[in-house]
């Protein structure tokens, strides 16, 4: 069986910072990592090919050349070969023309079951795995919270906020993983110093990718951004630092006044 | 593709085990507030089995028109067959704006029609008007948090129609409702046909847990990495009691599974706006404001006084909760005796 699973690289957003006087972002120092929604992902492709061992786990990525980490490290947990798909005419695509890419460069190979990450920490949009999954016309169940292989179908329970659908999809198929869906494993040593040394990022470039010019890069791309701006932060209210009863006096004052009581 | 061929503001109304949605509803107060500024008119599209009945509630929140496909294939949730129909539906009637709840349904039902019918399509949107941009054209802008809700961006789709966004329940505001307003229910044949996307649900399972929605906690007592572990929520729990509200958690105290999943609230949670916003305990990373900062009241408590959850507190406490809390328990417990 051939799984590929997408990964993105992406910056930790739990350790961006706002700078408080000029209010922008501070990007400086902040570290790259693999998306956590595609981590598991990962690690339920490679949990099918522990049971499975003839499987090969194919990880992709679109983004610049520095994405090259995150598919070495994905080779380090054990996936057997990796794609980076990369090229200045696909920059500044939405995820309209990203899915439409990613989907270009899988044409070009074989599969029976794509996984992605639910979303990004970067985006939060979780569009890029369903919109990848119609351009190359096959299912997709997102949400996956458990993922079960039988013969050329795959039982999925697929969460929603009050309950859990449990699908059944023939593959080829795309799921979208979410994070609760396992506990990826760590790299071995053995596993890095291959994967660092030994082991090869196989690169596409426009040319490689099955995909219009017309859906490709910001020209492809339907939504463009307007403008961004950091977000307005609301005038700070009274903070107090004194004992607990007088602190509790001035709650209760507030809750009276507000009529919260 | 003629863009002025396209007009009205439609809603997707999601609806489960024959309930509207709460999102469905606040969805049509905003695209009613749209549709005015556009000069145009309201549509929502029903989809399911038997639930005609729910049209008339979709007119008394702002529809003008309800499109309802009904059909057995659309009594449980199915990505193909509701995307065929909603593809249906814009191909045949041509609205200009679609707008959907960023619900489990809505965030994949969207993009698979985004895909198909070829346009753009905006993530859990904060903010949606009809505006110039900077060239001083007159658009549909479509306004959300990126980057873990660090930034604001503001996004439109020019060139494509109709204009897609998805936005999370609890972040538009229902219209009154209106019993006496008039509209139209047109039966519409979704054109629904099996083929290889078609999936098979075979079971189910709903959640045990008894539901409980933050969304709908008029006051709600929040906990966060600070309450240092689950039997701490245990004071948190009886000053939420003593004041008829509810718990919620940070991401750190959901992570570290003190509390549900479904009590998180943020940019990876849940989007809140209760009358009173009691954070114990809690930092106020930049993804957990951005799920809490439109509280009407907002009351920090936490050690550090640099904590960033003070820069959107009304009211900011230094200090101890494990002593501020339950004393304040017993204050309002008192005066709610009165």
């Amino acid at each position: 069986m051939n799984i590929i699973v997408c990964v993105k690289q992406v910056p930790d957003t739990n350790e961006v910072r706002l700078d408080p006087v000029k209010g922008t972002l501070i990007r400086d120092g902040v570290p790259s990592i693999m998306n956590p929604d595609d981590k598991a992902g990962l690690e339920a492709a490679l949990r099918i090919k522990d049971e499975n061992p003839d499987t090969k786990v194919t990880v992709l990525s679109m983004g610049p050349p520095q994405a090259d980490d995150v598919l070495r490290e994905a080779m380090a947990m054990g996936a057997d070969e990796a794609i980076l798909v990369t090229d200045r005419a696909f920059g500044g695509a939405d995820t309209w023309a990203t899915s439409s890419t990613i989907a270009g460069a899988i044409k070009r190979l074989d599969y029976d079951l794509i996984f992605t990450g639910r979303q990004a920490i970067d985006g939060d949009t979780a569009q890029v795995g369903p919109e990848m999954s119609e351009h190359l016309g096959i299912p997709c169940v997102s949400y996956a919270a458990d993922v079960k292989i039988e013969g050329d179908e795959v039982v999925v329970k697929r969460q929603f906020e009050d309950r859990d659908h449990i699908i059944r999809v023939k593959m080829p198929c795309l799921l979208t993983a979410l994070s609760e869906l396992n506990t990826p494993r760590y790299m071995t040593p053995g596993g890095i110093f291959d994967a660092y040394r030994e082991r090869e990022v196989r690169v596409f470039n426009r040319a490689d990718v099955d995909v219009a010019d017309e859906n490709i890069g910001l020209a492809g791309s339907p939504t463009h951004v307007v403008k961004s701006f950091p977000k307005s932060v609301k005038a700070p209210g009274m903070k107090i630092e004194t004992g607990v009863e007088e602190s509790v006096q001035f709650i209760m004052d507030k809750l009276e006044e507000k009529y919260l009581l | 593709m003629n863009i002025q061929d396209y007009k009205g503001v439609f809603t997707f109304a999601q609806q489960v085990d024959g309930q509207l949605s709460n999102v469905s509803l606040e969805l049509l107060g905003k695209a009613r507030e749209l549709a005015d500024a556009l000069g145009t008119y309201t549509a929502a599209m029903l989809l399911g089995h038997n639930v005609k009945n729910l049209a008339q509630e979709l007119i008394a929140y702002g529809a003008d028109k309800v499109y309802l496909v009904d059909n057995r294939e659309l009594e449980i949730y199915r990505t193909e067959p509701y995307t065929q129909a909603i593809t249906t539906i814009i191909n045949e009637i041509k609205p200009e704006i679609v707008l959907y709840g960023a619900t489990a349904i809505g965030r994949d039902l969207a993009p698979r029609i985004a895909g198909r019918v070829h346009t753009g399509l905006t993530a859990d949107c904060t903010k949606l008007e009809v505006a110039p941009d900077e060239q001083g054209v007159v658009c549909f802008q479509m306004t959300r948090p990126a980057f873990g809700g660090n930034l604001m961006a503001t996004i439109a789709c020019p060139d494509f129609r109709p204009q897609m966004a998805t936005v999370r329940p609890g972040v538009m505001v229902k219209a009154l409702r209106d019993d006496k307003r008039q509209g139209e229910v047109i039966p519409f044949d979704g054109k629904l046909e099996k083929n290889n996307c078609y999936v098979t649900v075979e079971e189910v399972v709903k959640h045990i847990q008894q539901k409980m929605d933050i969304q709908d906690a008029k006051i709600l007592v929040s906990g966060g990495r600070g309450v240092g572990g689950p039997e701490n929520f245990g004071i948190l729990q009886e000053l939420a009691d003593a004041l008829g509200g509810t718990i919620s958690a940070s991401r750190a105290a959901v992570d570290a599974g003190w509390q549900a999943k479904d009590r998180q609230v943020g940019q990876t949670g849940k989007t809140v706006r209760p009358s009173l916003y009691i954070a114990c305990g809690i930092s106020g990373a930049i993804q957990h404001l951005a799920g809490m900062e439109e509280s009407d009241y907002i009351i920090a408590i936490n050690k550090d006084s640099t904590a960033p959850i003070f820069n959107v507190a009304d009211v900011g406490i230094v200090g101890d909760l494990f002593k501020i809390v339950p004393k304040l328990t017993e204050e309002v417990k008192k005066a709610r005796a009165k």
